[in-house]
């Protein structure tokens, strides 16, 4: 056994009453600081539900096709979504649609200035590289119970549980695409008596795009792996089918609902794939020709 | 040099610039100026010597060549005249500003106004397209959009790209990509353009024509060029005056006649043999000056000992005019053969 050279019990007793106090006097204000982020949500779970699902199904093969220019992925995209409708799953699979988007906008606002600062400076790299490995390997229930105990349960804290696990990526492939766009492009931007600000919009951010975009169709994958976790702690929607699935061992609804999960990937996967195929052929392998 | 007696027209004036690559480049300066070669500063400090003390005067309206291996230090040397490069000692000065007292601001006032650059790897924003790439130095400066499309086209049809305007430059050929780098730079009707081995990714025809192209080019705008080579027989061919690059050490600086009638070193002497001599010297440094009996047939000062070379199997003498046509000396074929074989100081 390793000996006991400290005791840790006072430093853990202190972080356990040092949460409680911030609960009991700052829990309102967190709560306060999150509204924006339920607004967003409710937001855009009231719109999904509002709309018929013939015009949502009609939306996403709209969005397929314009990413694709083809009929194939349109006509998976609007078949499986028909597949959702049919097993009884649209609600719950609207409230996770719901939840993905939400902490995929909240992930893509957070996350790119982060990486704009950290593929400019090497000390917010330094910085942020550890913290960005924390957040994606932490299990996701450490820091879940905090949250709840902050915020109580809802929707709140299961966003945020899935923004913490979905940014991640985000953030580093926007990192890596800004410091990967090629030298002479920057060198020539510079010649020409370009600001870092010039070079950025100009240059960077449109190179970079095809990789930020690969980095918005991980980011809504691992929020998609988070529903299920998610709902443990009141987010509702297919995760909760499959915890309930579970807790009444009807192997039947857990698989429907994580059917429904599956589909709501695949559909955006694809899409979001798709668009940036698109975007690599209107700039990408531009200089191999030389 | 001889040219002091023009310093105010000088465009691009370099004195002693140095640069070392690396960590503490201070205490390297130091050894490399305590008289240490450009190894034994990498060996004992682990930094890289750039350039060693260079000074240049390049002449308003030239071409300026400098030719030298790769790791000679050519790259690191042009990408001082606009400051991508800062020095660790030296002064640049161009049209007589102070480029390295300038602040960051007017750093990239003068990147716009003054000087533009095209570059080996073209450097062209590939998701823009051909017309909006060449209008990019001016927007950078702010020239609102009608006026800078309208100029951006003007050039286009210079280099003769008409009809790709919207193509994007992945669809180019890597010739037509580079008169796309050349219309960009161009656009910027900045006095100086620096040209980064501009035509070596090319293949050797589309290349000879682009040099034709750009000399041309030259004429017609008296633009003060600097270009960048590691090909001898390029600088040849363009060049008004070649310096020689070795070790960021500058050989030799002179007309191109002067490198190969008179070249300094081994180093330079090894480029020579390797290159057409015949294409490489005029007749007007060869040639015996003088009042001689009107030859049969007379070529300009500016010919080629190619040029004259054909004369040779029916005449003995050759005649050279000058512009106006006056006969001011003559060649013979001995003279000629003389200065293509051999290379000894005095010839001409």
């Amino acid at each position: 056994m390793f000996p006991e050279l400290i005791d840790t019990r006072p430093l853990r007793r202190s972080i356990d009453e040092g949460l409680n106090w911030v609960v009991r006097n700052w829990g309102d204000g967190f709560e306060a600081a999150a509204r924006p982020l339920l607004i967003l949500l409710n937001a855009i779970e009231g719109l999904l539900v509002a709309t018929p699902w013939w015009l949502i199904i009609g939306l996403l093969a709209l969005i397929a096709w314009l990413a694709t220019r083809r009929w194939q992925l349109p006509t998976v995209v609007a078949a499986a979504l028909f597949l959702v409708g049919l097993m009884d799953l649209w609600r719950d699979a609207m409230s996770t649609m719901a939840l993905m988007l939400a902490a995929t906008i909240t992930a893509i606002i957070v996350s790119i200035p982060v990486g704009v600062a950290m593929s400019r400076s090497f000390n917010v790299r330094r910085a942020m590289t550890p913290l960005l490995d924390l957040m994606q390997t932490l299990p996701s229930f450490v820091y879940l119970i905090p949250t709840v105990m902050i915020f109580g349960p809802g929707k709140i804290p299961a966003l945020i549980a899935t923004i913490v696990y979905a940014a991640p990526p985000l953030v580093r492939l926007t990192d890596l695409g800004l410091r990967s766009v090629d030298p002479a492009v920057m060198e020539a931007s510079r010649a020409f008596g370009t600001n870092p600000t010039q070079r950025l919009f100009g240059v960077q951010i449109p190179l970079a795009l095809p990789t930020i975009l690969a980095g918005v169709n991980q980011t809504t994958m691992m929020a998609l792996a988070m529903v299920v976790i998610a709902s443990m702690i009141g987010a509702g929607g297919l995760g909760y089918q499959v915890l309930q699935g579970i807790g009444r061992l009807e192997v039947s609804r857990g698989l429907f609902a994580g059917l429904g999960i599956v589909v709501l990937a695949i559909v955006f996967d694809r899409i979001t794939q798709a668009f940036g195929k698109q975007l690599q052929g209107k700039i990408g392998l531009s200089e191999q020709r030389a | 040099m001889s040219e002091t007696n023009q310093n105010d027209q000088l465009a691009i004036r370099m004195q002693g610039v140095t640069k070392i690559f690396g960590s503490d480049p201070r205490s390297a300066l130091a050894l490399l100026r305590s008289g240490k070669s450009k190894s034994e500063v990498q060996s004992q400090t682990n930094h890289v010597v750039g350039l060693d003390n260079v000074s240049l005067d390049v002449a308003k309206g030239q071409i300026f060549v400098v030719m030298g291996l790769s790791g000679s230090g050519k790259s690191t040397l042009i990408r001082h005249v606009n400051r991508l490069i800062e020095p660790t000692a030296g002064e640049i000065f161009v049209y007589g500003d102070d480029v390295l007292k300038m602040s960051l601001e007017q750093l990239r006032s003068y990147r716009r106004t003054k000087v533009a650059m095209v570059f080996q790897k073209f450097g062209l924003l590939p998701h823009r397209s051909v017309l909006d790439n060449v209008a990019y130095g001016l927007e950078v400066r702010g020239v609102d959009k009608a006026k800078r499309l309208d100029e951006a086209a003007r050039w286009i049809e210079v280099v003769g790209l008409s009809g790709y305007e919207n193509s994007k430059p992945r669809q180019l050929s890597g010739g037509q990509q580079q008169r796309v780098g050349l219309a960009r730079a161009l656009a910027m009707d900045t006095d100086i353009i620096l040209m980064d081995e501009a035509f070596s990714a090319l293949d050797p025809l589309i290349r000879s024509g682009m040099q034709d192209q750009l000399i041309t080019l030259q004429k017609e705008l008296n633009k003060t060029i600097l270009f960048i080579t590691h090909d001898f027989d390029e600088a040849l061919k363009i060049g008004d005056r070649i310096a020689v690059l070795k070790d960021g050490a500058l050989q030799q600086v002179g007309k191109p006649e002067d490198i190969v009638l008179k070249p300094a070193n081994e180093h330079i002497e090894e480029f020579v043999r390797e290159v057409n001599k015949a294409r490489a010297i005029h007749v007007r440094s060869i040639m015996e000056r003088g009042e001689f009996e009107p030859c049969d047939y007379t070529v300009p000062a500016t010919a080629r000992c190619e040029d004259v070379l054909p004369y040779f199997a029916e005449h003995q003498w050759v005649g050279v005019t000058d512009d106006g046509g006056h006969q001011v000396g003559r060649v013979t074929a001995k003279r000629v053969i003389g200065a293509l074989a051999r290379y000894t100081p005095g010839v001409g």
